[in-house]
């Protein structure tokens, strides 16, 4: 009989770009059981937005993660203005959808780079981050902003993207389609990154489903939840979209999902550029617009799966609640569920296969 | 350029930041920006290392994983805030958990504005540190002392902080 041993995992630990504390109990090397502790990146953004009123906060709303900033704006403003009854025209819904697929595509090469380095293939991580700084290239010449774009406010887009812009944004993608092709072949089909990810923390279907899992850790247990189905936005004119799926429910199976996912954001952002429409992007209401009394909810798909945003009026300018439910904090329990019996050494790497977001599950 | 600037080592902690200034910090490790040029390595071991980078605020749970990694680090070192949280607090300034800039917990020699803060400034300002530390070498050498602030360590201190936090909610 081994004697059970107490490992604490972080804080602060080389694999971790966020803080997020877990005592492993351990068996020799395998772990029993893993507790997690979080609340180091807690500042109270929720309640700010008694104290900002509700155009100034969607600037806040984009600061709750910096990876995926643009989609917490875009969800905040989306929630903010079915309150408000606004009807945004299309073109805004579509440089959204488009701005949003470019995060996911910048927020799934920069996780295909921790893993890298999570297994220690550090070319194939310095491989990732070069290719992701195409994207963020994109972003400072559409939006001025690298990881804060500032684009998205209530009612609108705060500025235009040119047609001509677009198309080169296309272009750009075009290119970093072919450079990722032969990451993506290393990534999938090397055996040295075969052995450290097939059959690791496996979570199976009904696991999955019960513990509601969502975003490519649910897909990549076979479970066909996607918000973007929903058509929200502008995907509701996708000619056809179908979540990509895999149904090995280990770490290969996620880092599969991802790697797929980007190819497919590529297609959406080329098929949306095609038909955007001309209809000017709105803007502001004007200051004598309060968010009526009364509440409203959107669902949106981040990069890590299925966010909601919810915002409370009150009649004044200030909000009275807003509410944000993060595609991490649904899969820590999955998390959990999947640490318990594995090697302490595959640890790194099921952390990093969830994709955890700290500061957005703690805001 | 003396000894300890030829390669110092830097380690990073995520204070309460989006994230944002966190992957620029990582960002300028990478090939774009590559600050390994001038010999400057990450590592994840305080005693390893000379330079602190530090994004986002101070808040209730980390001001004591702050300070005992900067309380680990060896002398001569040099405390970097990334950010324009970690330099005052930021657009969660008024954030009920938040305490407001590094420097609340720990002495900050350089602070890095931005937000997100540009790897362009982080290098400018790890340089910066960079003259310091070799600043804090030289007096080192010449026989003084560099002692961290006494009440670093101390519970106490950090409980006075957090109560005058409170009162100010109030």
């Amino acid at each position: 009989m081994a004697t059970r041993t107490v490992i604490p995992f972080g804080p602060q630990h080389p694999v971790l770009p966020e803080p997020v504390h877990l005592d492993l109990v351990v068996e020799d090397e395998h772990v029993v059981e893993a507790i997690p502790q979080i609340g180091f990146v807690h500042r109270g953004l929720e309640k700010l937005v008694q104290k900002r009123d509700y155009n100034q906060f969607v600037y806040v709303a984009e600061r709750v993660c910096g990876i995926c900033s643009f989609g917490h704006g875009y969800g905040y403003a989306a929630a903010t203005e079915k309150l408000l009854g606004i009807e945004v025209p299309r073109r805004v819904d579509y440089l959204r959808a488009i701005l949003e697929e470019l995060s996911r595509i910048h927020s799934h090469l920069l996780w295909l780079g921790l893993l890298a380095d999570g297994f220690g293939f550090e070319s194939l991580f310095n491989h990732c981050w070069r290719l992701r700084e195409t994207i963020l290239d994109i972003f400072q010449e559409t939006c001025g902003g690298r990881i804060i774009l500032s684009i998205c406010i209530v009612g609108g887009m705060a500025h235009d993207i040119e047609d001509s812009m677009l198309r080169d944004v296309c272009d750009k993608l075009e290119s970093l389609r072919h450079d990722y092709k032969i990451i993506v072949d290393t990534m999938l089909n090397d055996s040295s990154v075969r052995s450290r990810l097939c059959g690791v923390g496996y979570i199976s279907f009904e696991d999955a489903l019960e513990l509601s899992m969502v975003g490519p850790f649910a897909k990549g247990s076979g479970v066909e939840h996607d918000m973007r189905t929903t058509g929200f936005g502008a995907y509701g004119d996708l000619e056809y979209f179908e979540p990509i799926i895999s149904n090995e429910c280990d770490c290969y199976a996620r880092c599969k999902v991802r790697c797929e996912e980007v190819f497919q954001s590529i297609d959406i952002v080329k098929e949306l550029v095609a038909k955007i429409p001309h209809d000017g992007i709105g803007g502001k209401p004007g200051p004598k617009v309060v968010p009526p009394e009364g509440r409203a909810h959107v669902l949106i798909e981040q990069p890590r799966g299925e966010a909601f945003y919810y915002v409370r009026g009150n009649g004044t300018k200030y909000l009275d609640r807003f509410r944000l439910r993060t595609p991490t904090s649904q899969n820590l329990a999955g998390m959990v569920r999947a640490l318990q019996g594995v090697d302490l050494a595959d640890v790194p790497m099921i952390i990093l296969t969830i994709d955890p977001c700290i500061s957005c599950t703690e805001r | 350029m003396g000894y300890n600037s030829k390669s110092p080592w830097l380690i990073h902690y995520d204070g309460s930041s989006c994230n944002g200034c966190d992957i620029e910090v990582l960002d300028s490790l990478m090939p774009l920006y590559d600050i390994e040029r001038f010999g400057i390595i990450n590592t994840g071991n305080p005693k390893h290392a000379d330079i602190f980078l530090v994004t986002g605020s101070i808040n209730a749970q980390n001001i004591r994983v702050v300070r005992h990694i900067y309380s680990q680090m060896l002398e001569p070192k040099v405390v970097v805030a990334c950010g324009i949280c970690a330099c005052t607090g930021g657009v969660f300034r008024d954030a009920y958990n938040v305490i407001g800039g590094v420097d609340k917990a720990i002495p900050v020699d350089v602070y890095a504005p931005g937000c997100a803060v540009r790897p362009e400034t982080i290098i400018d300002a790890v340089l910066k540190g960079v003259e310091i530390l070799d600043e804090k070498a030289r007096r080192l050498e010449a026989g003084e002392v560099l002692r961290d602030p006494d009440d670093l360590l101390d519970d106490e201190a950090v409980n006075a902080r957090l109560a005058a936090m409170k009162a100010r909610e109030k």
